[in-house]
């Protein structure tokens, strides 16, 4: 399976221990990524009030890119635009959402962007990488499994941009499994705990670090009650403010006891059994070495 | 005996606009306070999300004064628990659009260590300079 592929800009600088691995253990199950050409920020943020379209154009560029690739044969016939990146695709598909919801705002955009040399048609699918591991069947990764992950308490950390608003969640909001299930499947133990969903703070760790600090601090400790190793994630901003951020709450609660972060596509690749080198461990702040 | 709430123009300009910006129709909320219940910034709040929305409602500027909206990051936990499906995501992007179209930025670059700056992942500085500056 060829998939068009939008990585976003901090899996390109800060969490490139995501994307490797990501990519990796995609090929191991039969995913081919095709990062698209010449892509561009998504705008990290959704902008949610309603005149507001000239936000949505960095999004939308991304979709004719997609449709370029078909085009010139570089996938077959694949509307489906794959993310690994949370917020990038929570991003995209709100703005993808508006799109195919109001032909009039496509419109205006396309007619806008006039140098591109074709319109968006509106028939992009933004999909994230878990969902496509899902639709393949859970048999598939248990396949791949070569050193299951016996004795590992881990905690399936959705944030906030997996899930919410509902049009764009990959799971039910307020009672995902997904990550739950791929957990099993590694041969691991997920914890039932209440911070699965809760907010890390997101942006806030710019010019409000306290609020962060806080917030991580929760979601960690809860971890830590309920009996986990690890917390598992799937955004690199989550990953900033519960792995990095770690080093503030330890500044402020000398007790803190720190708790390893990975990406999902990190867990998958210790699992499958894929080569240290290749799972970009020299990028976690706390170390994972746990996991071996 | 029924009681009458008038709003004076300028509340009814200030309620049409958060209406239109948001897309929701604020007086639809019942004032069950889910939406604060649920809200994992509460305790950074000045003013809970409810108040908020009842204030819009009434037409009261001065919120536009209170913390609140640039405490909300658009979590949208809010918005899923809703049980008159409104976005109050979408209501704090609206009243902090109405201060930014003012040029008021609510972040300055200059008080950014360079140290810190050097450790924020791109996804942090983008997303925070998207939300907070016009």
């Amino acid at each position: 399976m060829k998939i068009p592929y939008f990585p976003g800009c901090t899996l390109k600088t800060t969490a490139t221990n995501f994307e490797i691995p990501a990519i990796e253990v995609a090929k191991k199950l039969g995913i081919e990524m095709v990062e698209l050409d010449r892509w561009n920020c998504c705008g990290v943020v959704s902008y949610l009030v309603s005149d507001d379209l000239m936000k949505h154009m960095a999004p939308v560029r991304n979709f004719i890119r997609v449709q370029e690739m078909n085009a010139a044969g570089i996938v077959e016939n694949e509307n489906r635009m794959v993310t690994l990146c949370s917020m990038c695709y929570n991003t995209l598909s709100l703005s993808n959402k508006r799109m195919q919801k109001n032909p009039d705002d496509l419109q205006k955009i396309n007619d806008f962007m006039h140098r591109e040399e074709i319109k968006y048609d509106g028939n992009v699918e933004v999909v994230h990488l878990l969902s496509i591991i899902r639709d393949l069947g859970w048999e598939a990764v248990t396949k791949q499994v070569k050193k299951p992950l016996k004795d590992l308490k881990v905690a399936p950390y959705y944030g906030c941009m997996l899930l919410r608003p509902k049009d764009v969640g990959i799971d039910d909001a307020e009672d995902p499994k997904i990550l739950e299930e791929l957990v099993s499947t590694l041969g691991a133990e997920a914890i039932d705990w209440d911070s699965g969903s809760r907010c890390c703070g997101s942006y806030h760790t710019v010019n409000n670090k306290d609020i962060v600090v806080n917030l991580s601090k929760g979601i960690i400790e809860d971890a830590r009650k309920n009996g986990a190793d690890v917390i598992i994630t799937s955004c690199p901003l989550c990953a900033f403010n519960l792995d990095n951020r770690q080093q503030d709450i330890k500044e402020k609660d000398q007790e803190f006891e720190t708790m390893p972060i990975v990406y999902f596509s990190q867990l998958m690749g210790v699992a499958f059994d894929i080569k240290k080198e290749k799972l970009g461990w020299e990028s976690n702040h706390i170390s994972p070495d746990i996991l071996f | 005996m029924a009681k009458i709430i008038k709003l004076d123009d300028k509340g009814v300009e200030f309620l049409e606009k958060i209406n239109e910006l948001s897309g929701e129709t604020i007086t639809l909320c019942d004032q069950c306070g889910t939406c604060s219940g649920g809200c994992p910034f509460i305790t950074e709040m000045d003013v809970n999300p409810s108040q908020i929305m009842r204030q819009v409602m009434l037409g009261q500027k001065d919120i536009m004064n209170t913390k609140t909206m640039w405490i909300c990051a658009s979590c949208f936990t809010c918005t899923v628990r809703c049980p008159r499906d409104l976005d109050v995501s979408k209501v704090s992007e609206a009243l902090r659009q109405v201060k930014l179209r003012e040029a008021i930025d609510f972040i300055d670059i200059e008080q950014i260590s360079k140290d810190e700056a050097r450790k924020l992942p791109s996804i942090a500085i983008v997303g925070a300079f998207r939300k907070f500056t016009g």
